[in-house]
């Protein structure tokens, strides 16, 4: 028996704990035991490769065997495009979210510029992969990798997060990956031909509005249109069409709004979340050129909504594969000891998770979290405790295959954790929860630890942390008027007490009112309908 | 091999390190150009600290954080409540308080979006060629307006349009074809409609002789249809160059410096200065530039960089053959409409009140015209200010010069240098 496995030891000691108030962690050693992949099958008499210089024909090789084991479990791929670039290639691509088509805008520059200034000073290395939602799926692989850290990236990235891409509800409805880059490509030319139009200050004007707006540029529940590049074009052409037979560009808007507007426009207004979109629609003074930017930012932030839903699920399941398919590789002698021991120092720092009191805790790391949660899960099929059994009666002792792919493909963040968050991961990170209430602001009040009675609330809370309004605070416009003094009201429902900071709300109001062009006012409402506080540009 | 073929997945590798650099250099430019202001301003900040041997390199700056932030949305902290987990417990219990760190350390939300911008100050770096064109922004080529406009002098030739003759070097294949085909086409049509008239004629002819006559016109005819030739001369065709009028774009500097005995190190050290800046200057705007060495006492020489600057010479000074050294090395390396020449001069101005006069006098009739820039720089004796301090020998004869072509400046201290160089050729307000 594993000396370090104290999964067994664990359980009736848990039953022991009576007294909430006993400390449960003299019992518990802190180094997580690491399932090793049955052993037992056959192995190949030489490893693929041995050393650290990699070659194409040898990324090949190993690609293909790669293949191989995602196929034997069933992991479903997009196709796959390979990418050898240069670390300054690699700082470009990360300033564009890793598109490899972008329109040009000065927040690009910047990152890029710290991002290069940083690496440079040694202060932080660079992404080993990236890989973005497109069909083909495009993975990079910098050309200072070593080998092991090639085949690293390529089962991180080829397979782990192009499985998830096409396996995961969100992407199924929300995105289309074989339209992206094509849509991108129009909004970069449609974006140029702007500048070249009316000149790039009034271009990054709106841009930078847009952008800062971007979060509330999403339909959160409605599947979104699909994207397509041609038929942007063709809407395109034919206001353009009209314009040159009128004359007068923003006639031809109303004109092509008239349709819609025919209908029972004028009666109740419902909420719109949706700012960028509300903005788009009925902002009463906006160029249609401009109309154009506020749609192309809101497409392009529709796309990379599931992205934002999905950050420890995605990459948990993507290290969660790059571990599994290395691994089989070993046990298939595919690779030797050096090579294990090459990428799994990198993997360790991937998936290092600081204590909240370290210098390095920046927030908990989603590939930590995320490999912990679905490694647990192919422990609790395989290697089931009492605990398990009673925590997750129908996970445990079941084929690990089929439940690691159920997993990945019907959850988000926060359901993720909600429903696969075990105590013994609880117990491993060490999750505890602490109270930030408005009564005593020079303490934090510990709630719950990782004990019997802590289990449920500490999961309770770690998911709800992952909802999108935690990050990015709910707006919504509820009333406008369109012919009075036109004053947009927007609203923000305030939860626990928690307000919106003034400075930030202050910005963005001055922001949307570019667009809108005419007062700009925020409210703050609590449950019961009070309005506590009042924001104007 | 095998299971190659087993698998079906499509996979490809491709090559992207050869591609040449893309949207990183536009968001780079386009960041630049958006903080253009902050960014000049750090850079002439930087400027100050630096040595000018070190101007020409890139380098790190900041700029204030603020103007690039990029807002969002967000709760603030101070009010409501909320619950958090963190990771990495090691002795809480339930009910225990924990001091509230100051630092927002520890704080659930350390994930937010756009981290890093609350850092007072965005540091980042600059190329070599982004820094000297900030550095260099506001200045502008003494007189450009006149090399523009009125000097366009040298010619150089451009591929452009096709000629019947050149050398068979830059005979285009394509075209050459192509007339060749289009003269063969003319000529059997030529040929073709006649042999058609010769034909009918015989058709209606009842001559036995004249038939006989044309069935031989019509053997030859086409004889000559057929053997047409493939090419001939007048088919060739040849790419050909055509003048361009262009800009002088060659650029030569002359430093002059006076050595003699009353220079000293500190004198020399701000000549080299405004030698350094002045190349650093030209060497952006024409790529390469000629630098000629001129240092005199009482005779004048030409050296090298080295001997120039650090071989200590004595005796009395005298301006005037330093000048005609000068007047010299234009004419014969550096004559003609292509080159700009740039002549700068750092002196004391300790020179006798005769020889000044004399210098003067060549300048204007001789030098001048033949140059785009003269500068003089004068470097007074350190202990020279005061209430009896006058102006140099040499600054004195320089006054009423008043040519477009000729500014003088007088330094004191190395932080002169920048502000003297700046006005010397800071852009000239377009005439309004």
């Amino acid at each position: 028996m594993n000396p370090w496995d104290l999964a067994g030891l664990d359980a009736p000691a848990r039953r022991r704990a009576s007294s909430p108030r006993e400390r449960p962690w003299p019992r518990l050693v802190s180094r997580p035991a690491v399932p090793m992949p049955v052993p037992g099958v056959t192995r190949a008499l030489e490893p693929i490769a041995t050393g650290t210089e990699w070659t194409v024909p040898l990324l090949e090789r190993f690609d293909v065997a790669l293949s191989a084991h995602a196929r034997r479990l069933h992991l479903e791929t997009f196709p796959v495009q390979y990418e050898v670039i240069t670390a300054a290639q690699m700082i470009d691509l990360c300033s564009t979210v890793g598109m490899p088509v972008h329109y040009p805008h000065w927040s690009f520059g910047k990152h890029l510029l710290g991002q290069e200034h940083t690496y440079k000073k040694g202060v932080s290395g660079l992404a080993y992969e990236i890989v973005i939602n497109t069909s083909p799926s495009l993975v990079y692989l910098m050309e200072t990798n070593t080998l092991p850290l090639q085949v690293l990236v390529m089962a991180h990235a080829a397979y782990g997060h192009n499985a998830f891409f096409k396996s995961n509800y969100l992407f199924h409805q929300f995105t289309q990956p074989d339209g992206i880059l094509d849509y991108l490509t129009f909004a970069r030319n449609f974006i140029l031909d702007c500048e070249q139009r009316y000149g790039w200050r009034e271009v990054e004007r709106v841009l930078d509005v847009c952008h800062a707006l971007a979060p509330y540029g999403v339909d959160r529940y409605k599947k979104p249109a699909k994207l397509s590049a041609s038929r942007e074009r063709e809407r395109l052409a034919e206001r353009l069409r009209f314009a040159q037979h009128h004359y007068n560009p923003d006639v031809a808007y109303l004109y092509e709004n008239a349709a819609a507007k025919q209908g029972p426009e004028l009666e109740e207004f419902e909420p719109q979340e949706n700012l960028l979109y509300f903005i788009e629609k009925r902002a009463p003074k906006l160029a249609p050129w401009q109309r154009e930017l506020v749609r192309i930012v809101r497409k392009i932030s529709q796309y990379f909504y599931p992205q934002r839903l999905t950050k420890v699920a995605n990459e948990g399941a993507a290290t969660f594969w790059h571990y599994t398919l290395l691994h089989e590789l070993y046990d298939h002698g595919q690779v030797d000891d050096g090579f294990m021991l090459e990428w799994l120092s990198n993997h360790s720092d991937v998936v290092t998770q600081p204590s909240f009191d370290d210098q390095r805790y920046r927030g908990i790391n989603p590939y930590a979290l995320g490999f912990a949660i679905f490694r647990d899960i192919r422990r609790i099929c395989e290697q089931p405790t009492d605990e398990d059994r009673e925590w997750f009666p129908r996970l445990a002792g079941t084929n690990w295959v089929e439940s690691v792919h159920f997993a990945m493909a019907n959850f988000k963040d926060e359901s993720l954790i909600e429903q696969y968050l075990s105590p013994k991961v609880m117990r491993d990170v060490r999750l505890f929860l602490l109270a930030d209430e408005e009564s005593d602001r020079s303490k934090y009040a510990v709630r719950a630890i990782h004990n019997e009675q802590g289990y449920s609330r500490v999961r309770q809370t770690l998911a709800a942390q992952y909802r999108p309004e935690v990050q990015t605070p709910p707006l919504a416009v509820t009333r406008f008027s369109a012919d009075s003094d036109r004053a947009l009201l927007m609203q923000h429902r305030v939860e626990r007490g928690r307000l919106l900071d003034a400075d930030a709300a202050t910005e963005i109001l001055a922001f949307i009112k570019e667009l809108w062009q005419f007062d700009v006012v925020l409210e703050e409402i609590d449950d019961a309908g009070n309005r506590l506080k009042i924001h104007r540009t | 091999m095998s299971d190659f073929a087993a698998s079906s997945r499509f996979m490809r590798i491709v090559d992207r390190r050869a591609d040449p650099p893309g949207r990183g250099a536009v968001n780079r430019e386009r960041f630049i150009r958006r903080f253009k202001d902050e960014i000049k301003r750090a850079v002439d900040e930087e400027i100050g600290k630096r040595g000018i041997a070190d101007i020409g390199k890139g380098g790190r700056i900041s700029i204030p954080g603020r103007g690039l932030k990029e807002p969002y949305l967000h709760h603030d902290s101070k009010t409501g409540s909320r619950d958090f987990v963190l990771p990495g417990n090691h002795e809480y219990l339930p009910g225990d308080m924990i001091d509230r760190p100051d630092g927002g350390e520890g704080d659930g939300q350390g994930n937010e979006p756009g981290e890093g911008e609350s850092r007072d100050n965005f540091a980042f770096v600059l190329s070599r060629d982004e820094f000297l064109s900030l550095f260099f922004d506001d200045l502008e080529l003494p007189n450009l307006e006149r090399t523009r406009l009125a000097d366009v002098s040298f010619v150089t030739t451009r591929r452009g349009g096709y000629s019947r003759d050149g050398v068979l070097a830059n005979l285009s294949p394509a075209l050459t074809m192509r007339m060749s085909i289009a003269r063969r086409i003319a000529l059997r049509g030529g040929i073709a409609s006649r042999i058609e008239e010769l034909e009918e004629e015989r058709h209606e002819s009842h001559e036995a002789g004249r038939r006989a006559e044309i069935d031989d016109e019509v053997t030859v005819l086409k004889d000559r249809s057929e053997k047409l030739p493939f090419l001939e001369e007048i088919d060739r065709r040849f790419r050909a160059l055509q003048p361009v009028p262009a800009p002088a774009t060659r650029a030569v500097m002359l430093c002059l410096m006076d050595v003699s005995g009353s220079m000293d190190e500190r004198k020399k050290d701000l000549a080299k200065r405004f030698f350094a800046l002045l190349y650093l200057f030209l060497e952006r705007k024409y790529g390469a530039v000629d630098v000629v060495f001129i240092r005199h006492t009482e005779t004048a020489q030409e050296v090298d960089e080295k001997t120039f600057f650090h071989d200590p010479q004595s005796g009395g000074t005298l301006v005037m053959p330093a000048l005609e050294l000068a007047h010299k090395v234009i004419e014969e390396r550096y004559a003609g409409n292509d080159w700009n020449v740039y002549i700068a001069q750092a002196s004391d101005g300790d020179c006798g009140d005769e020889d000044a006069q004399r210098c003067a006098g060549y300048l204007q009739t001789e030098l001048l015209p033949r140059v785009r820039y003269f500068a003089y720089v004068d470097i007074p004796s350190a202990n020279s200010g005061g209430w009896f301090a006058r102006p140099s020998d040499l600054w004195q004869c320089y006054e009423p010069i008043g040519a477009a072509s000729f500014a003088k400046r007088k330094v004191h201290d190395r932080r002169d240098i920048w502000p003297v160089f700046r006005e010397l050729f800071a852009r000239k307000e377009a005439a309004a």
